[in-house]
């Protein structure tokens, strides 16, 4: 997570004492604190709008010089895995009658998939349609899967936005790091 | 939970087996789960915690490598997976003589469940993805052992 922002102010008003440094890096200094901010917002919102819970947070204590892209490659392995769990889901859900066990079955992985990013909306759109399966209310499923697929769909692009905010932070940052 | 006894080694002949062991003899575990990402996020953790990972997608998988005479200090035993889940690799495994610290992990929440599946022969059994308090109460089990 980047510094707090009194200290990238200091960084910017001790960058004015310095004789040295020309408006250009006065200006990506700033610019570059502006993204950190605009990064650390966009995850807060993924916060406290109910997308993401806590173990998104243990990714990203995961996430080291060893694994500097841990989180997005997590991201990218669910989202590459999961495809096939939703098209078989959509699979089952075509059959008549429905076989509601191999139905609650499937979904149990992809909750489990979901749950491991932190994918809270998402997790909870399974939770509802197991609910469904379990009271044998294939209507209920197909209604709630609709909603499960929006959500996966809404979190993709949410991330999607997220790491590319990210990896724009990242390489500035390196680029115009203090000596 | 009830928690094993005994050294963390294979009861095979003496000399007989080969132990997997990281650089200044870490603890070496056996990732068993068909999740791939469960599997990248537990190597991942574990490897933080200086443990020695080694991976495989199924029980049979895991039986297997315990029958090469490969063992290793803990399995982490997912519940749920193709060709052999993880009761019945449990199972095999403490058929076999391994005293190696068994933990199963499930996504599944009831207590039955982790009870039948503790009934399988495991030392202790998690809800899935671990975290990191989990993973350093185990290692404290594992010193215990050694």
């Amino acid at each position: 997570m980047p510094a707090s922002n009194a200290d990238t102010d200091v960084e910017i008003m001790n960058s004015f004492t310095q004789p040295s440094l020309n408006s250009c890096h006065i200006s990506s200094a700033m610019e570059r604190n502006q993204l950190h901010r605009q990064l650390a917002n966009m995850r807060k919102s993924l916060f406290d709008q109910g997308f993401l819970d806590e173990q998104f947070i243990q990714l990203e204590e995961l996430q080291d010089d060893a694994n500097p892209n841990f989180v997005e490659e997590v991201v990218t392995l669910y989202y590459r895995d999961s495809t096939r769990l939703i098209l078989n889901i959509e699979q089952a859900l075509d059959k008549s009658p429905l076989d509601l066990t191999k139905l609650d079955s499937l979904m149990h992985q992809f909750k489990g998939s979901s749950s491991s990013i932190g994918a809270k909306k998402v997790k909870l759109e399974c939770t509802q349609f197991k609910e469904y399966c379990k009271a044998a209310n294939g209507e209920g499923c197909k209604r709630t899967f609709l909603q499960v697929k929006k959500e996966y769909g809404t979190l993709k692009k949410k991330l999607e936005a997220y790491f590319q905010m990210a990896r724009q932070v990242g390489p500035v940052e390196t680029a115009c790091r203090p000596k | 939970m009830d928690f094993g006894t005994g050294p963390s080694s294979t009861n095979t002949e003496a000399g007989s087996y080969k132990r997997i062991e990281g650089v200044g003899g870490n603890f070496s575990v056996l990732i068993v789960d068909d999740d791939p990402i469960i599997r990248r996020i537990h190597r991942v953790m574990l490897n933080k915690f200086g443990l020695v990972t080694h991976v495989v997608e199924n029980g049979k998988e895991a039986v297997d490598l315990f029958r090469s005479d490969t063992c290793f200090d803990m399995v982490l035993m997912d519940m749920e997976m193709p060709i052999m889940d993880g009761p019945k690799a449990t199972q095999e495994l403490r058929a076999m003589g391994v005293n190696s610290m068994i933990v199963g992990v499930t996504s599944r929440g009831l207590e039955s469940e982790k009870q039948s599946f503790m009934g399988a022969g495991l030392n202790r059994c998690h809800e899935k993805p671990l975290t990191t308090d989990i993973v350093t109460s185990l290692i404290q089990e594992l010193i215990k052992h050694y």
